[in-house]
């Protein structure tokens, strides 16, 4: 699974870079308009819906989230692996819509729309639009089923003891976004299936010229898709919350604060759409509360960092490579976070809307906060999972690259934005010229650490040294396994829960078990 | 499933011991996982619901006319098939519950029976449709040639075949499942003490029972009155 989406990445990867090399310059160089519509397209689409949505959930949710909780599996075990075959139904329908069959020989034709598929325009392209609205849904079917697995597991087959307040944090994130999941997706799918009809038989749903509403499109997929940031940033936050008290040492701060803000962002994150549509002509008053609603996000954002720097504050704090990658976020995700609050303004909002500085936003947030921290959840738990260890150097050397190209690469947008650069153009005005150059800079910096990232992490799996039962000194139940990596069936006990999970004195773990019986020992 | 699975035992620091909840035979889990589900089907059904009614209040008088256009016979017979047939199909559950496997069948071939039934009118409605030259691709319903409806019209009948055509396929499915749940049934894999599929199973048919009773007020009768409607025209 994880192999199939980081190839995805690496696709969606180099869609960018090319993207950037033809950025490099003023005027077209060695793709037209037309190509770099369907690239930015493509790489939209790959790493929204094949890389970040089910990214983190997939990869940690089922490995990482049943050891938390003292479970052997998931609640629907063949379910699991149904949604898996969905996913890679998914893949391939929107692989071979990047392909045109019906014409002479083979080109490429894939959608040219972006990654929102925006009614009209995506109703007349004479792209494969279609076909990637079809796998956009498959996909879209094998989120909701795994939400629903989630939510079902962690209803029912939490260890003995353990309640909701005494679930690790990553939990709860897995929980809240499994509900946006559940809720949301079914909407941007029936208004998927309503495009997809639309097109091939022209009922004028979106389409005013038939008496259709292409506002419509933007509410009902945003209704689904903003919800859906929230849906790729929660198990990231999960994965922070577990980092930062472990290499602190120290008990989280606030820990029912945190768990609840993670609730309350999928609840808030479910009113807010409007903010997408400021200029697409909505009333002012809906503009005037959408934007207002908004900025009840940043509230329980807000408490997390505060929760996790208080949490650092006297702490014992240990700069190894998970750790150095949630620092990182916290200042990338922070700036990423606090622009998004300036474009919720609507006067500040109608000037940046479409340009570099709306796109600077969300890579911040996205990947400097989901990405980011799936990368230190991948550092973070690779002991776990492969039962060896990477080289600690090289990951942070890895570490270091990509965070100072990811400054480098989004840094100049926020400013190309502010003075009018529009996004989504293959073109520029020469005096754009400089910020596109050293963002193109940036981009060969993260390629470059990206790829030491994960040249590392493959030479660790292969022949890493072994890495002990508990390398990091954690406390939540995953750690407390008989093997390194656990056995077929988790827990080989499941134990009785009877602390939170996380519990330090003096800077180490407080409870301990017997593995033979999983009885308590301290 | 579950036969042979026996719950392991969590202990405490005081010696107490508890059940684990194994993912096996878990029959909550099993029901509430089922509804979990049916609520994406609500959420499915509710932005298209959503839509109908946006457009409802934007072209008023095409949709009563539309919907005047619309056999309100055939369509009142299926409410009465889809409401008997739901009937049927909780009948089925209790026998099934009381031990009585053999009744629980017959009422599970009433209910097919009944879906196929609901079936066969929707299909001469759709006939019936197609012969007066509405349906989905044909003329009437593209905008700019002589034949064409007016917007609201066009707008009404495509959700209408939409609506209808998705609510349709959701019959011929749980059709499959029930067929499904009777060969369960006969290989002894569904029992009055292991019943959580033919649960679900009948939990799927009210669901798909309680989308029609909104989706026929919603298509049939807003033109019941006259053709006008007897309302005043916003647009």
């Amino acid at each position: 699974m994880r192999l199939f989406m980081f190839t995805f990445f690496l696709v969606a990867v180099s869609t960018a870079m090319l993207m950037r090399l033809e950025l490099f310059a003023p005027g077209a160089q060695f793709m037209d308009g037309d190509t770099f519509n369907q690239a930015f397209t493509l790489h939209g689409v790959i790493m929204i819906f094949l890389f970040i949505i089910p990214g983190i959930p997939a990869i940690f949710g089922n490995i990482v989230m049943p050891l938390m909780i003292g479970a052997k599996d998931v609640s629907f075990p063949r379910l699991n692996w149904f949604t898996f075959w969905l996913y890679i139904v998914g893949c391939i329908i929107a692989l071979t819509s990047l392909f045109n069959f019906t014409g002479e020989g083979l080109d490429f034709n894939f959608a040219d729309t972006g990654w929102t598929f925006y009614a009209p325009y995506s109703l007349n392209t004479g792209t494969n639009v279609i076909t990637t609205l079809v796998a956009a849904f498959v996909l879209g079917m094998a989120s909701i089923l795994t939400g629903l697995n989630f939510l079902v597991t962690i209803h029912r087959l939490r260890a003995p003891g353990m309640d909701f307040f005494k679930m690790p944090l990553f939990v709860w994130g897995i929980y809240a976004t499994a509900w946006i999941q559940l809720l949301a997706t079914p909407v941007v799918g029936i208004t998927l299936v309503l495009a997809i009809l639309e097109k091939y038989f022209g009922i004028g749903i979106f389409d005013p010229a038939k008496g259709g509403d292409p506002v419509l499109f933007q509410h009902l997929f945003w209704i689904y898709s903003h919800p859906a940031v929230y849906l790729m940033i929660l198990p990231a936050f999960g994965i922070m919350s577990e980092i930062i008290p472990v290499f602190s040492r120290r008990e989280i701060f606030g820990y029912r604060t945190i768990a609840l803000s993670s609730a309350s962002i999928a609840g808030i994150g479910y009113i807010v759409w409007g903010h997408h549509l400021f200029t697409s002509g909505m009333s002012d008053i809906a503009k005037t509360i959408f934007s207002f609603l908004t900025f009840f996000v940043a509230i329980p954002t807000g408490i997390k960092f505060y929760d996790w720097i208080a949490t650092m504050y006297k702490g014992k704090i240990i700069l190894k490579s998970p750790m150095l990658w949630a620092l990182g976020t916290i200042i990338t995700f922070a700036i990423g976070g606090l622009t998004g609050v300036t474009i919720a303004m609507i006067g500040a909002d109608i000037h940046l809307q479409d340009t570099y500085y709306s796109v600077a936003h969300f890579h911040y947030a996205i990947l400097g906060g989901v990405v980011f921290l799936l990368f230190a959840g991948l550092h973070y738990w690779f002991p776990l999972v492969t039962g060896k260890m990477y080289n600690e150097g090289t990951a942070k050397i890895a570490f270091y690259l990509n965070f100072i190209g990811i400054n480098l690469l989004w840094f100049p947008m926020f400013i190309a934005g502010y003075y009018g650069m529009p996004r989504r153009y293959f073109d520029y005005l020469p005096e754009f010229e400089i910020y596109h150059q050293i963002s193109g800079v940036g981009a060969v910096v993260i390629f470059v650490g990206l790829t030491v990232m994960f040249l590392n992490l493959i030479a660790g799996w292969r022949n890493g040294e072994e890495s002990g039962l508990n390398p990091w000194h954690a406390t939540t139940l995953e750690w407390h396994c008989p093997t390194s990596p656990p056995p077929l069936e988790n827990h080989s006990k499941v134990p009785y829960v009877d602390f939170k999970p996380y519990e330090y004195h003096h800077g180490e773990p407080v409870v301990k078990f017997d593995y033979e019986t999983m009885k308590r020992i301290d | 499933m579950g036969h042979e699975y026996v719950p392991e035992i969590a202990t405490s620091r005081d010696g107490k011991e508890y059940e684990v909840q194994g993912w096996q035979g878990d029959f909550y889990g099993g029901k509430l996982g089922f509804w979990l589900f049916m609520l994406t089907e609500v959420m499915m059904f509710g932005a298209m619901f959503l839509t109908l009614t946006y457009y409802f209040t934007l072209h008023h008088a095409d949709f009563i006319n539309a919907s005047a256009s619309l056999n309100r016979y055939l369509g009142g017979f299926n409410t009465v098939v889809l409401l008997i047939s739901a009937l049927t199909m909780g009948l089925g559950l209790l026998k099934m519950r009381s031990g009585d496997v053999k009744g629980a069948k017959l009422m599970i071939w009433a209910t097919i029976l009944l879906a196929i039934v609901f079936l066969g009118v929707k299909a001469v409605e759709w006939t019936a449709e197609y012969n007066h030259g509405v349906f989905l691709g044909l003329d009437a319903l593209q905008s700019g040639n002589a034949h064409s409806k007016a917007f609201g019209e066009i707008l009404f009948f495509g959700m209408y075949f939409t609506m209808t055509g998705l609510h349709g396929f959701h019959i011929i499915i749980g059709i499959g499942l029930m067929i499904w749940l009777i060969k369960r049934i006969n290989a002894n894999k569904v029992t009055p003490g292991h019943h959580i599929l033919h649960w679900n199973i009948a939990l799927y048919w009210d669901l798909v029972h309680l989308i029609w009773v909104f989706v026929f007020p919603y298509f049939y009768m807003i033109g019941a009155g006259d053709v006008t409607g007897g309302v005043t025209h916003g647009h």
